[in-house]
């Protein structure tokens, strides 16, 4: 739209100037006129179909009454949205969708906040004419595990299968039948099993959607409301958290046009069920003689913490710190290097990609260079399964705005459909098929003339989780290369705020790296001797090393990537976790603390573009749990070296000073000045640490023997917060053991067919699926999946399978 | 019968074998297209068969009259484009495509692959509606005999000119013979119509390239016009809407059948003459002069009036898909009128609130009337809907909606309470409303 000819339109008397080709519902609404709508949605192509916003426009034939919503302006237009004939037929359209909805609204979730009862009270009929019966349906009938829909209310405006259709890309639902016997319906056999479903909930302009974990909950005028940033992915989408009597009711997606647009993964919506759990830690516990844990209270639980490091020198570690604010992550960082005196932390579990690239990468993107690309390289996991905001926003760019799409994974993913280029590679052998995509051999060569197209966009992490990061990191070098900018893909929503405040052992806050001159006298001196990363740490617990392992809301035992999570549990002196709930590695601790959650405290997180934003309090924790910064400075103060952080506020100042790459950044001014999020650093600012992403290594011959395994996370899997939200928790995939129809054929086993794959140290019996997307030679299996045993240690390495007797089609 | 036979004279000569390629062929057949083409002789070109169109003045058949030549030349520059024939005929009361698809399906393809070189498109589809399963068996049976004898296909008559013919089947939906829901359906789509603007098939058609729709009737003019010169066809009739044209007479008359006429005569001739008059020496009392949507006309006002576009134009209804529908004096118009709402609101697409929801409900309240549920206010009732869905209820109709289907549910309503209000009123005054029926929790009534 950049360039376009501005023109002047009048609007009731009034002048309007607006860009030629912008819709007149729009350019009406920017000059403060408010033409009814309910098709009509912002950030959906327009469709005219409900009539709601029939306005009149003079024509050389006299005026004409025409939908606002699909109008473009053109200069000396002149609509009338107020005059008798506009008014009369917006009131018979509101009077048409009445005839046969049921006003059931004293039962309806909706109401208080629907559309349909505003724009009547505004613009429809004081009372019915109508005497014969309304339409009867069955109410409500799933759709899906978390929609309900309730035909009779629906007004059939299209939004919500148009939102599957055109946005999320899963045309799941569709109207049928016709005239007054039309109604939305999922196909015979096929739910509505979409990750966006819940979009259409919100988007619905009546109560004909409504989401299993919210309905019947709470009246609008009861919710307390307050904005903040979701905290299950790492792109940060807005939301708006609806509480009532202290408890989290639902999540709404807030249009942060720069992010997520107003839309959310289902994961990110109804993920809140976990604060409520009524399995929430309330009170500190401790580990008594006999082996069992026991409620203590706060000053003995952290007298003993504190005891245990203090006598550690040096030898404590901390992991996590990845899903929490800023301002937790800053105050584990301080704590670390100032009282336990080590840089052993890390806030990944061995499936990221090097701490110094994701912090100080060069060239790093926005998300909305999407909306400008003309090619998009995806070189790392399903955006569908881990990155939801940008899987919408890399759909929409590849296919609304024609951006040439390549994608490189081992097996099918979500954008398939939207891929001008799609190749696959065996797990292992990324460097070589990152060496073709550059020298644009065979095949790719098509691939690699597109990308020199751009403006380019490379979105890089690791495809799978045992793979090698040099290939991520190459595919974001080519990218450079090429002068596309880069996002890199990481996993844990607030990873990319955890290491710019140094939770890792190379890295400081404000995207400084240990050593650098930035970090000069920083807190007074920092440690000499070098960190461990996780997998130092578990070598370290091998080795009988490691004398404290803290735990900042981190399962190393299940989510532990290239080592032993359990041994590494099992291998620590003494472990302190701090959590929100009792987990595979918390069950093991010495000291519990309890932890306070999302919702239930205040601060800052960061996105993988740089993008700050708030997160705010609307509820109290539950019982005696209390915020991490708040626990580590305590547990600094028993140690004789306190943090000095008296609130999260305070932190967030200490931040604004210290760090360098977030200087300037308060909350005042990301309240007051940039309501969207600021991205880091500055103007003005500095980022000490630069990095550039180092050119892939070179392929190795050394392909092991048997199939490659390669485990990708889903977005519903075992992880803590999925076990306790009861609407989503019977949603993960569960464990497979997905195989090409040759290997399964080789192996005498179908579809459905139980085989047991067996690796160094483990083995787990699972069902077969049959998954000809993938590379020849690999098997798939979902990562940490409910009746899964832990498999990060598994990956990289190969698995066998075989069949088992008896199943399968 | 005394006027020219453009179209229906070969069927009627040859009533068991003018559905052939040898009958088309012996009877002048395809030597239009061999003119066109330069088979004989140095041909035309696209432009040349255009301004040939133009000067016939030829006007479309399917209902909304739009000069076709003038049509053609809309086409926007784009290629690849599309002939579409709409053999969708569903309008209730007009069977005139059935019949040339049926006894003359050559002419209709001799005109098909006339317009399409016209027009430079090299794929046309035909549309046919799903309950003539007769038509499009012949229809098929033409093509696949024109593909064989060279006028479909490659090359065709040696001129270089490529077409392929493709007859599709629609599903039993009146609306799809709205071009722009026609066009949706045969992409596989629901059959929706689309809004205009954008979406004028001339610009953005079928698959959103530039697309032609033509109706049978109009396309098989081709051939005449083609070997007798538009300035001939242009000399029949009218001058405003010359030729000849296909009435579909239904209804109470004595020989309902379809014409093919000159524009000109009067109502009066057409209905007692050509038809035969009105059955059992009944009494006239109203006809519906363009297909189910049009406004109806009575003998009182309209009778001695002429059949020619520009008059009906002006007494405010319209020639539409040329069926006449004739009523005597034993018709009870408030029925009438509800069986017509009743096609309306069971073939409205559903896509705008107005028409899916008003059709359906003006069907209701003329069916409480039938019923003797009327309300006193039932009548204005009518009207108001009426108006929420054709704004002021003129001819041609203002619309709430994307397409004329809802406005021409409220055609009959309209004619009923300007012509025949006393009907409506004396169903009133009879009504015997049933008291509202209030039951107790455990079920009696009170």
């Amino acid at each position: 739209m950049s360039g376009a000819e501005k023109v002047t339109i009048v609007i009731d008397g009034k002048e309007a100037s607006a860009e030629a080709g912008e819709l007149l519902i729009k350019v009406a609404e920017e000059h403060g006129t408010h033409i009814p709508r309910f098709c009509w949605h912002p950030r959906m192509n327009p469709v005219g179909m409900c009539r709601m916003c029939l306005v009149e426009m003079d024509t050389p034939r006299g005026r004409a009454l025409i939908p606002a919503c699909m109008q473009p302006v053109s200069d000396g237009m002149t609509v009338h949205t107020r005059s008798e004939t506009a008014l009369k037929a917006q009131e018979g359209v509101l009077e048409f969708l009445l005839i046969n909805h049921p006003l059931d609204c004293p039962v309806c979730d909706k109401g208080g906040e629907c559309p349909l009862q505003d724009q009547t009270m505004s613009y429809g009929p004081g009372e019915s004419r109508f005497v014969e019966e309304k339409r009867h349906f069955e109410k409500p009938i799933p759709i899906s595990d978390l929609v309900l829909l309730d035909r009779e209310r629906c007004i059939l405006c299209a939004r919500c299968t148009r939102f599957s259709d055109e946005i999320s890309g899963d045309p799941l639902i569709e109207f049928q039948g016709r005239g007054s016997h039309t109604q939305v319906l999922t196909f015979p056999d096929e739910p509505f099993h979409s990750y966006f479903s819940g979009n259409t909930v919100q988007i619905c302009p009546v109560g004909a959607l409504t989401a299993v974990p919210y309905r019947f909950r709470a009246r609008p005028w009861d919710l307390r409301v307050v904005e903040s940033t979701g905290g299950f992915h790492t792109e940060g989408a807005r939301i708006a958290v609806h509480a009532s009597q202290n408890r989290v009711l639902r999540f709404l997606g807030v249009d942060n046009g720069a992010v997520n647009q107003g839309w959310l993964s289902d994961k990110e919506r109804f993920g809140f069920e976990y604060i409520n759990s009524p399995d929430r830690l309330r009170a500190p516990l401790v580990r008594d003689s006999g082996g069992e844990l026991r409620e203590a209270d706060w000053g003995e639980a952290l007298d003993l913490a504190a005891e245990r490091i203090s006598r550690a020198g040096g030898r404590t570690a901390a992991l996590g710190g990845a899903r929490g604010t800023n301002e937790d992550a800053y105050a584990l960082s301080k704590f670390m290097r100032t009282a336990a005196g080590s840089h052993h932390l890390d806030c990944r579990l061995g499936d990221g990609l090097r701490p110094e690239l994701v912090a100080g990468l060069t060239g790093r993107g926005r998300i909305d260079d999407l909306e400008r690309a003309g090619a998009i390289l995806v070189w790392g996991p399903d955006l569908k399964e881990t990155h939801p905001v940008l899987y919408l926003r890399v759909r929409r760019a590849a296919g609304e705005l024609g951006a040439r799409l390549v994608i490189v994974h081992p097996r099918r993913t979500g954008l398939d459909d939207r891929a001008a280029h799609k190749f696959t590679y065996r797990p292992g052998r990324g460097a070589e098929m990152l060496r073709a995509l550059r020298d644009g051999e065979g095949p790719l060569a098509e691939a690699r003339r597109a990308l020199e197209e751009g403006p380019l966009v490379v979105l890089a992490g690791r495809c799978g989780l045992g793979e090698e990061p040099g290939p991520a990191e190459g595919a974001a070098a080519l990218g450079r290369e090429l002068g596309g900018t880069i996002l890199l893909l990481e996993h844990r929503g607030n990873v990319h705020g955890a290491l710019d405040m140094g939770v890792s052992p190379g890295l400081l806050p404000g995207r400084t790296a240990v050593g650098d001159e930035a970090a000069a006298g920083l807190w007074g001196g920092l440690p000499e001797a070098p960190g461990w990363d996780a997998a130092a740490m578990a070598g370290a617990a091998a080795a009988g090393e490691l004398e404290v392992l803290l735990l900042m809301g981190a399962d190393p035992v299940r989510d532990l990537v290239g080592a032993d999570g359990g041994a590494l549990v099992e291998g620590a002196g003494f472990v302190v976790s701090l959590d929100l709930f009792l987990n595979d590695s918390s069950r093991r601790a010495d000291v519990i603390l309890p932890a306070a959650a999302f919702a239930e405290k205040e601060g800052t997180v960061t996105n993988l573009e740089g993008r700050v934003q708030k997160v705010n309090r609307l509820i109290s924790a539950p019982g005696q749990a209390q915020a991490d910064w708040s626990v580590l400075g305590e547990l600094a103060s028993r140690l004789g070296r306190p943090l000095h952080l008296d609130s999260p506020q305070a932190v967030a100042e200490e931040i604004a000073e210290q760090a360098p790459a977030y200087r300037g950044v308060s909350w005042s001014y990301l309240e007051r000045e940039a309501p969207a999020g600021a991205v880091v650093p500055l103007e003005g600012a500095d980022q000490p640490l630069r990095v550039s992403p180092r050119p892939a290594p070179a392929p190795s011959s050394a392909n092991g023997e048997g199939p490659a395994l390669h485990l990708a996370r889903t977005l519903y899997d075992d992880g803590i917060a999925m076990r306790h939200s009861p609407s989503l928790r019977p949603l993960a995939p569960g464990a497979a053991c997905h195989l090409r129809s040759d290997h399964a054929a080789s192996l005498g086993v179908a579809e459905g067919g139980r085989v047991m794959v067996r690796w160094e140290g483990g083995e787990a019996e699972m069902p077969a699926r049959i998954d000809d997307s993938l590379a020849g030679g690999t098997v798939y299996i979902p990562f940490n999946q409910p009746d899964a045993p832990p498999m990060g240690a598994v990956a990289g390495r190969g698995v066998e399978v075989a069949a088992l007797p008896g199943g399968g089609e | 019968m005394s006027g020219p036979l453009l179209l229906t004279s070969r069927m009627r000569e040859h009533p068991l074998r003018s559905h052939t390629l040898a009958c088309y062929e012996e009877t002048g057949g395809y030597r239009a297209l061999r003119k066109v083409l330069g088979a004989d002789g140095p041909g035309m070109t696209p432009e040349e068969v255009t301004g040939e169109v133009k000067t016939s003045m030829l006007r479309g058949r399917g209902g909304a009259g739009f000069p076709a030549g003038m049509k053609w030349s809309f086409l926007a520059p784009a290629r690849p484009s599309y002939l579409v024939v709409n053999a969708d005929e569903s309008e209730p009361g007009t069977f005139k495509d059935r019949q040339l698809m049926e006894r003359d399906p050559h002419q209709l393809t001799e005109g098909i692959v006339i317009a399409s070189y016209a027009n430079e498109a090299h794929h046309a589809f035909i549309y046919i509606r799903g309950e003539y399963p007769k038509a499009a068996r012949r229809v098929q049976a033409a093509v696949d005999e024109a593909y064989a004898a060279g006028y479909l296909g490659k090359d065709i008559c040696g001129s270089g000119f490529h077409l392929e013919a493709t007859v599709h089947l629609g599903a039993g939906a009146y609306i799809c013979g709205e071009e722009t829901a026609l066009l949706n359906s045969l992409e596989g789509r629901r059959g929706e119509p689309r809004l205009k603007p954008p979406y004028f098939p001339a610009a953005k058609g079928l698959y959103m390239q530039p697309t032609i729709v033509n109706n049978v009737e109009t396309l098989s003019n081709l051939p005449w016009i083609i070997n007798q010169g538009g300035e001939a066809y242009a000399a029949i009739g009218p001058a405003d809407s010359p030729g000849t044209r296909m009435c579909s007479v239904s209804g109470h008359v004595v020989r309902p059948g379809n014409y093919e006429i000159v524009e000109g005569m009067t109502w009066r001739h057409l209905i007692y003459e050509t038809a035969g008059g009105i059955r059992d020496g009944n009494r006239l009392k109203a006809w519906v002069p363009g297909g189910a949507s049009a406004p109806w006309f009575v003998p009182d006002l309209h009778l001695d009036t002429e059949v020619t576009k520009a008059v009906i134009d002006s007494l405010g209804s319209m020639v539409g898909s040329g069926a006449v529908i004739v009523m005597d004096h034993t018709t009870d118009m408030v029925a009438a009128a509800e069986r017509l709402v009743r096609f309306f609101a069971h073939e409205s697409c559903g896509q705008c609130t107005p028409c899916r929801e008003g059709t359906d409900w003006l069907d209701a309240i003329l069916r409480r009337i039938l019923d003797g549920q009327g309300r006193a206010a039932d009548a204005d009732l009518l009207y108001d809907v009426s108006d929420n869905i054709s704004p002021g209820m003129t001819w041609p109709p203002k619309m709430t909606t994307i397409c004329p289907l809802g406005p021409s549910a409220v055609s009959p309503v309209d004619s009923l309470l300007k012509y025949f209000r006393e009907e409506v009123d004396e169903y009133l005054r009879a009504a015997n409303l049933t008291p509202v029926n209030i039951r107790t929790p455990a079920g009696a009534a009170v």
